[in-house]
């Protein structure tokens, strides 16, 4: 790259306009973007009311008028109850992972700094947790919890604590056998102080943006467990939930039928995307 | 080579007793009484009394769980609310049908994504390349429920071509490797290959790179090496790694069976879950889940000791 020397830019700078130079990144960026302020100003954008049933109305095809995006087994409108529906599953899926991001980090920053005894202690019960396949696992404790959207939290944050731990202590690990962390030690910093300055820096990055791409599985593991009746609860808008009950509409509405799923999978591929671009422009190796 | 084995071996016990431990907890963070989570709300209570005994809830914690091991480990993994059938001879015929489907999808999945790493890794850039990335990071992004609903909108609502839910012609159970039969498979084998299809191509994808990116490649091409030899190189040095990659999806797919089943009615372990789930079925969830989790633990082990064997450079500890 030949540009001229202009002014020395911060790392977030630089970060920020290498994400605005990828364009897939950015259009991702777009989508969820539009999403997300939909679902949170949903009253205002959404057309009606996600709850109104009408049985004269039911199963109505895309186009109808007044019901842009046709209407659900119960005559609700698709378009607004898609809209609402964005609410819960955005926060079912992006809360456990912010959860496991915070507890994740602790626990693994923890470990790696501490070693020893601590870390054997803790990423030997990770590995137990990791011995589990993802989805058995969220499905075993929401199972045993029962439905709800707070149970359903609950257990995601569970799957996700060990992957994120794992990636916080690695890093912890390779960062605390570093000379400065040793300057910083000899020049009489305590453990916390070297933890927040010199730790912290170092892992946030690495640990945010592989925490990016757990949102997508997330997503799809929320609105999965929605899916099959735990997780949120009926009459709630919830892509997962409105996805079981349309598959019966399969023969008389497919394509209705189908667009709770369509949003899951763009809103998934979006933060898969988005996240990949993060790694590009942040220059993290995991 | 043997002293590793053992010692692989032994390092999978406290995992494994680790799972079980959490298979146990199951029941007991399920909310309300535990005895009442594993008996059915009618139960005399002479049963009541009988399952207290047995289960020993007015014990200790860890006598409980000893007890509890004890069982499972002699094959009692209790009974089945719902049905009233012991847990273990329901877990055992599912999992016969989910291993079938999860086998074909891995073997479709597998092969396709490798071929396609392999594609995709030795030309990089080409066409190729692109639709590699673009199908893993679709495979891992799409929520596969839906993708199963989609399929069965296709092919069974508007070509007609095979069918959407089920395992057999007329809801019989018994299966047999016939046309009759098998059709009933494709739609969720199909599904369910996604995922492996996009994690193992991207993988091979890298490691071939990577292999192509190595000295002693451009060593084996100097001195006049053809292609053909070259590729055979890669593979052999491709293999251990991938091979890793598909036991331990093989793995995922055996596990994360649940949502495909309830979307295709395949009557498998997922189906089972997705009933215990319903009818909160608790020792049918635990006994499910405990088979499927040390299954998981089982392949992990055999993946890490096949590794090794295929490249003894890595003795991992």
């Amino acid at each position: 790259m030949s540009e001229l020397a202009g002014p020395a830019r911060g790392y977030w700078s630089n970060v920020l306009r290498r994400l605005m130079r990828d364009r897939v990144a950015l259009a991702c960026i777009l989508v969820l973007a539009v999403i997300l302020l939909a679902a949170i100003f949903a009253p205002l954008v959404a057309p009606g009311d996600p709850f109104r049933a009408s049985m004269l109305r039911r199963l109505r095809p895309i186009g109808t008028p007044g019901n842009l995006l046709g209407t659900d087994e119960l005559g609700r409108d698709m378009l607004t109850r898609l809209i609402y529906g964005g609410r819960l599953s955005l926060f079912t899926g992006i809360v456990p992972v912010i959860n496991a991001f915070a507890i994740g980090t602790f626990l693994g920053v923890f470990a790696g700094y501490s070693g020893g005894r601590a870390n054997m202690a803790i990423m030997r019960t990770i590995d137990v947790f990791y011995a589990f396949p993802s989805v058995l696992l969220a499905i075993a404790i929401s199972g045993a919890l029962g439905a709800g959207i707070f149970n359903s939290i609950v257990s995601l944050t569970v799957v996700f604590v060990p992957p994120i731990a794992r990636v916080a202590e690695s890093v912890t690990t390779q960062v605390r056998s570093l000379d400065f962390v040793d300057a910083a030690r000899a020049s009489g910093a305590g453990a916390l102080t070297i933890i927040r300055v010199h730790i912290l820096g170092n892992v946030l990055g690495p640990v945010f943006v592989y925490a990016t791409g757990l949102v997508s599985v997330s997503m799809i593991l929320a609105s999965g467990l929605s899916f099959l009746g735990l997780g949120t609860k009926p009459p709630e808008a919830e892509w997962g939930l409105m996805l079981n009950t349309l598959r019966t509409a399969i023969y008389a509405q497919p394509l209705v039928a189908a667009l709770p799923g369509a949003m899951i999978f763009a809103v998934s591929i979006c933060f898969n995307l988005f996240s990949d671009g993060l790694r590009q422009a942040m220059d993290v190796k995991l | 080579m043997l002293q590793y084995l053992l010692r692989r071996f032994v390092y999978a016990i406290p995992i494994a007793l680790g799972v079980s431990v959490v298979c146990f907890a199951l029941v007991h963070i399920s909310p309300g009484d535990p005895l009442a989570s594993v008996l059915p709300p009618d139960a005399s209570l002479e049963m009541q009394q009988i399952m207290r005994q047995v289960y020993g809830f007015d014990r200790p914690l860890p006598v409980q769980f000893g007890f509890w091991l004890w069982r499972a480990l002699a094959g009692d993994l209790g009974v089945s609310i719902a049905t009233g059938r012991p847990v273990a001879g329901e877990v055992w015929h599912a999992f016969g049908n989910t291993f079938m489907l999860a086998a074909l999808a891995a073997a479709f999945g597998f092969s396709a994504g490798a071929l396609l790493g392999l594609v995709a890794g030795y030309w990089r850039g080409g066409w190729i390349d692109r639709l590699a990335s673009t199908l893993s990071i679709a495979g891992i992004s799409v929520p596969h429920y839906w993708l199963g609903m989609v399929l069965a909108i296709v092919f069974s609502v508007q070509l007609n071509w095979l069918p959407a839910t089920g395992a057999g012609p007329g809801g019989s159970a018994d299966w047999t490797w016939d046309w009759a039969h098998v059709r009933f498979l494709v739609l969720p084998a199909l599904t369910m290959s996604v995922i492996p299809l996009g994690i193992v191509a991207r993988s091979v994808r890298a490691l071939v790179g990577d292999i192509l990116s190595q000295e002693f490649v451009d060593a084996l091409r100097a001195k006049g090496l053809p292609e053909s030899g070259i590729f055979l190189h890669i593979l052999k040095n491709a293999a251990p790694t991938s091979l890793a990659v598909m036991g331990l999806q093989l793995g995922y797919l055996l596990g994360g069976s649940i949502l495909i089943e309830t979307v295709f009615a395949w009557p498998g372990t997922g189906f089972l879950l997705g009933n215990a789930i319903l009818q909160r079925d608790l020792p049918l969830l635990q006994g499910t889940i405990l088979v499927l989790a040390m299954f998981f633990v089982v392949l992990n082990l055999l993946v890490d000791v096949a590794q090794t064997w295929l490249d003894p450079r890595i003795k991992r500890a």
